[in-house]
């Protein structure tokens, strides 16, 4: 195990070295797909030196990165490639979560297997698909083109990647304190990780045999005691960001530019043509639709798989991915980090196929038509378009071919891998 | 998504799919190639029509007349031509200033990576003169160019001396709204590269070059001028720039419109338009002007100085005067209105040709097939290599347990063969012009030649491959093992395709036509030495070789099989250069991806 890791970081490392020194590095570093407004580097440059000379680095309307953000960078700008190169390695802490959840999941199968129909134990993985998963995922996320192509773009997208992987760890060791500031932490750097609160609730609650009932007092008591970890630390994380540059301007040019979309560059998400279409007076009321769509899953996702925390995370983490208002490539390579953690699941998916066709055709496609659309201008901003809504079909297809096939594992598990009809022929389950 | 989800509907279609798959497959490749075939029939194509407003209902009329003093302008440059042995500088930049322009010169120098024996030049040296009409009217913010190369010989001296007595001409005009570029420019494409270089103060190709000293606006509109004979009978029009990149068809119109107003001759693809459509005759016409563009686009070469003004985003055609057809004459002075109409229509424009088509084929001046219509002649051809993916896709829940064993043996026997016909693709793409220095050493050849047939040895050395593949792999190749290999490689050729054909259609579909079939159909279990030949048949250095026939056939100058053999050769010659000189694509994706994507369907064939 822990040789093909090692060689697998040696072979992540020197992908990374090479490309950062190729003359690739800039091509990709301008790519749209790779870097948004949020994210790109040279505009955290330009915050540097707005800084350093004494201006605020918000003044203008090119810097939207948090103020710790700019703080870390300022000590380390010198270093940046490194951090970089590093930060990716904290995503494969998500790779030793697995280890104890595996654990635990056998033994709640041990305990549980004279519950499950015999015929179900086929269903259930064995210790050594187990023992392989940290490494598909780390390998997953390590020599996945996308996040290769956003950490030699040193696109800061591979940090908050970073800070969400280290809450998802902190979460499944059961460190609740630890788990509510780096929750903190993600949502003070871009938002949307506001709805990562609910799976993590769960999972703790689940963990520590609190049944989710509302008129319970140990129920309320954890609920409040999580709130107040999470709440209390982003508040002294945001107090902490207001004394170190002794102003309020980051909040508008931080959370307003995410809320209120105003830039309208080009990217693999929805909001930009369809606001760069609309008449400007319907624009709050489709921003507020267009927004809701990250927080409102969290609902009933929360309410279905309430009993299964760590595939909620998974869910939520790739709606936030695909309805985020400036996402890019390396957004969607975190949560197909999680794909080799849910193999288990792959007799059950019906359009893998088709979605993986989809998502390597539109990957492709994306630069093709940038190219016509942009230098040789024989294309327009319809053609590009055109693939980003087949990218997120194939994002949105892929999340309910897992969801689906979640389901129907429990289905499964409960009643049994082989279902008769009353008559006694074959049955199939339809999801309607 | 209600057949995506329903299980039983999904399993109904899958066998329907399986099933019928190779009838599916046929009737798609022969409903392809009837639908491309078709294109060219007149009831399905689309009469062309001017969308841009602020050239169509402009009144605009021509009065130049000296069609004389360009004639004598064009015998003076010819002797002070003759005399400087080249560009004739001086006194082009006094002929220029004598009328009134701002007149600046660049100098360029270029070394070819190996010698062009076609137009026989290795060290190129040249000097672009240019002028520039400052517009009255307007805050000179955007600019037009007439350009007319100075060619070796006799040749295209009308060109400079309509160009000069155009210049004279539209200095006494009031109504320029944009500044007026005339330009003449030294070793046709090379100049012409050198002179866009330093205009946009780029340089991607690693040429040498003087830094322009005087500048106009933004370029919107550009075109040029070939003229080699006093008396002209017709003019060609030809659209075709670098990689098969085309200019606004909006521009096409216009010069077809003037060609009416003024009762002109015109030709594209140097065939003349027929109005007997509905015989056979008549579609034969259409059919072969559609496919001489097909064809020319398909190699990615600019056929006229225009082309490389397309990749600035700068709207331009070529206007070849053309010596042929007796019985129709015409002046230089007819010439010249022509150029005046369109010049003046293009001063009048408010914003970039935009309104009208950038994807099209033109089976005559006044038919186009727009891309809505070529399209599905692709698609359907796509579709095949899909329908083939999804039938191996059947045991696709095999191959994902597969591809998700981390360092099992499924990855390795994909990856061999996908790593080892790349890296054969990354050496035919470096070593022919490295190695040419080696090669004439040791072998009494010329560098052109070495080039040439480097790249011909290392192509046929691929197919000695996949024996030295299966002896890479640990142990024997298994039939899950190519199927694996084969749906990775019909994915790939499908997206390569997909790609190409967006940016370039005509070589897409040129590619997709004789790829298709027998990729499609390839498995270890078919007769090895027939399916072979099949597969080399169809491969693309064939390809190549089969549209220099017809290519020779369509332009009525057929060609004996040894011609046709020196013509490939210098084919590929020209390609290697012309990706060199200026960027052109075609090389680079045929050697480093549709060739390996080939090599890997060989593989298969050859699976044990």
């Amino acid at each position: 195990m822990a040789a093909p890791l090692t060689l697998l970081l040696i072979v992540a490392v020197t992908i990374r070295a090479v490309l950062f020194r190729s003359s690739l590095a800039e091509l990709i570093s301008e790519r749209v797909e790779v870097v948004s407004p949020l994210n790109a580097w040279k505009r955290v440059v330009e915050g540097l030196a707005l800084l350093d000379l004494g201006v605020s680095p918000y003044s203008g309307d090119v810097f939207h990165e948090t103020p710790l953000m700019i703080y870390l960078f300022h000590f380390t700008v010198d270093y940046a490639e490194i951090v970089f190169m590093v930060s990716p390695y904290f995503v494969d802490c998500l790779s030793c979560f697995l280890a104890p959840l595996d654990r635990f999941r056998k033994q709640k199968y041990a305990l549980e297997s004279d519950r499950y129909p015999a015929d179900c134990l086929e269903l259930l993985r064995s210790p050594k698909e187990m023992f392989y998963i940290p490494l598909k995922v780390a390998m997953f996320y390590l020599l996945n083109p996308f996040t290769i192509l956003s950490c030699v773009a040193k696109s800061t997208c591979g940090l908050n990647n970073a800070i969400i992987a280290l809450f998802i760890f902190c979460t499944l060791k059961g460190s609740a304190l630890l788990s509510g500031i780096l929750l903190a932490l993600a949502t003070y750097q871009s938002i949307y990780p506001l709805t990562l609160f609910a799976p993590a609730l769960l999972f703790f609650l689940q963990r520590l045999y609190i049944p989710v009932n509302l008129r319970r007092s140990s129920f309320w008591f954890f609920t409040l005691q999580y709130a107040f970890i999470y709440v209390g630390s982003l508040v002294v994380i945001t107090g902490l960001s207001f004394f170190l540059l002794g102003s309020w301007d980051f909040i508008p040019s931080v959370y307003g530019f995410i809320f209120s979309v105003p830039d309208l560059t080009p990217n693999i998400g929805l909001f930009w043509y369809f606001f760069a279409e609309m008449f400007e007076h319907f624009r709050l009321f489709f921003i507020c639709v267009f927004q809701i769509n990250v927080f409102f899953y969290t609902i009933p996702l929360s309410i279905k798989l309430k009993e299964h925390p760590v595939f909620l995370i998974f869910m939520q983490i790739a709606i936030i991915s695909i309805f985020k208002s400036y996402p890019t490539v390396g957004d969607v390579a975190l949560y197909m980090a999680f794909l080799p953690a849910w193999s288990h699941l792959y007799r059950f998916l019906r359009n893998i196929f088709l979605v993986s066709c989809v998502l390597l055709a539109c990957s492709a496609l994306f630069p093709v038509l940038w190219h016509l659309w942009i230098y040789a201008g024989s294309a327009n901003s319809n053609f590009y378009y055109a693939i980003t809504l087949l990218f997120n079909f194939g994002q949105i297809l892929l999340v309910s071919d897992y969801f689906y096939a979640y389901l129907r594992r429990e289905h499964h598990l409960i009643h049994g891998l082989y279902l008769k009809k009353k008559d006694g022929t074959e049955a199939t389950l339809v999801l309607k | 998504m209600g057949l995506l989800s329903d299980p039983n509907r999904r399993k109904a279609l899958t066998n329907l799919l399986t099933r019928l798959n190779a009838p599916i497959c046929m009737v798609c490749y022969l409903a392809a190639i009837v639908w491309f075939m078709g294109l060219a029939f007149e009831p399905f194509t689309l009469r062309t029509y001017m969308s841009e407003n602020a050239m169509g209902s402009t009144m605009v009329e021509e009065r130049f007349s000296s069609g004389e003093r360009a004639l004598s302008l064009a015998k003076e440059f010819d002797a002070h031509k003759t005399k400087a042995g080249g560009m004739p500088v001086e006194w082009l930049v006094k002929a220029m200033q004598a009328r009134g322009l701002e007149v600046f010169t660049q100098s360029f120098s270029r070394k070819l990576p190996f010698p062009d024996e076609n137009k026989e030049r290795y060290m190129v040296r040249g000097t672009n003169v240019y002028g520039i009409l400052r517009a009255p009217r307007a805050p000179r913010t955007e600019a037009l160019v007439i350009t007319a190369p100075c060619s070796p010989g006799n040749s295209n001296n009308q060109a400079v001396g309509l160009l000069l007595a155009l210049a004279q001409y539209f200095r006494n005009q009031i109504f320029w709204a944009k500044d007026i570029i005339f330009l003449v420019n030294e070793h046709d494409l090379i100049g012409m590269q050198a002179w866009l270089e330093g205009y946009h103060h780029t340089n991607i190709t690693g040429m040498e070059y003087s830094p322009l000293q005087g500048r106009a606006g933004s370029i919107q509109a550009a075109l040029s001028l070939e003229l080699s004979s006093d008396v002209i009978t017709s003019l060609d029009l030809i659209l075709e720039g670098l990689n098969g990149q085309l200019p606004n068809l909006d521009l096409a119109n216009l010069f077809y419109a003037f060609c009416q107003k003024l009762g002109v001759l015109c030709t594209i693809q140097g065939k003349l338009q027929r109005n007997d459509w509905d015989t056979a005759e008549g579609y034969t016409h259409a059919a072969q002007t559609m496919m001489l563009m097909v064809l020319k686009q398909a190699c990615g070469r600019s056929w006229g100085d225009h082309g490389l003004f397309l990749r600035y985003h700068i709207e331009a055609a070529s206007i070849r005067g053309i010596n042929g057809f007796r019985h129709y004459k015409m002046d230089v002075a007819t010439i010249g209105r022509l150029l005046e109409g369109m010049v003046r229509k293009l001063n009048n424009l408010l914003e970039r040709l935009h309104q009208s088509y950038f994807f099209y084929l033109l089976p005559s001046l006044s038919r186009f097939v727009s891309i809505g219509y070529y399209m599905p002649a692709f698609g359907l051809l796509a579709v095949i290599l899909l329908l083939r993916v999804s039938f191996p896709g059947l045991m696709l829940h095999v191959c994902f347990s597969v591809s998700l064993q981390p360092s099992g043996p499924g990855v390795l026997t994909v990856l061999t063969p996908v790593v080892i016909s790349h890296l054969t693709g990354v050496a035919l793409y470096l070593l022919p012009v490295h190695l040419q220095e080696m090669a004439v050493e040791h072998f009494p050849v010329s560098e052109t030649e070495a080039v040439v047939l480097t790249a011909v040895a290392i192509y046929t050395a691929g197919l000695a491959l996949p024996h030295n593949t299966q002896r890479l792999l640990s142990g024997e190749g298994t039939e899950q093992g190519w199927k694996v290999l084969k749906l990775t490689a019909l994915l790939y050729l499908a997206v390569l395709l997909g790609c190409t054909a967006l940016i370039n259609f005509s070589l897409g579909f040129v590619l997709a036509v004789t790829l298709v079939p027998i990729t499609a159909s390839m498995t270890p279990h078919m007769p090895k030495a027939l399916s072979a030949l099949a597969m080399v048949l169809l491969s693309p250095a064939f390809t190549i070789l089969y549209c220099v026939f017809i290519y020779q056939e369509l332009i009525e100058a057929p060609v004996s099989v040894s011609e046709g053999w020196m013509l490939f050769l210098s084919v590929i010659s020209q390609g290697i250069l012309d990706h060199a000189l200026y960027g052109s694509l075609v090389y680079p994706l045929l050697a480093l991806f549709v060739y390996p994507c080939w090599l890997m369907f060989w593989n298969i064939l050859f699976w044990s």
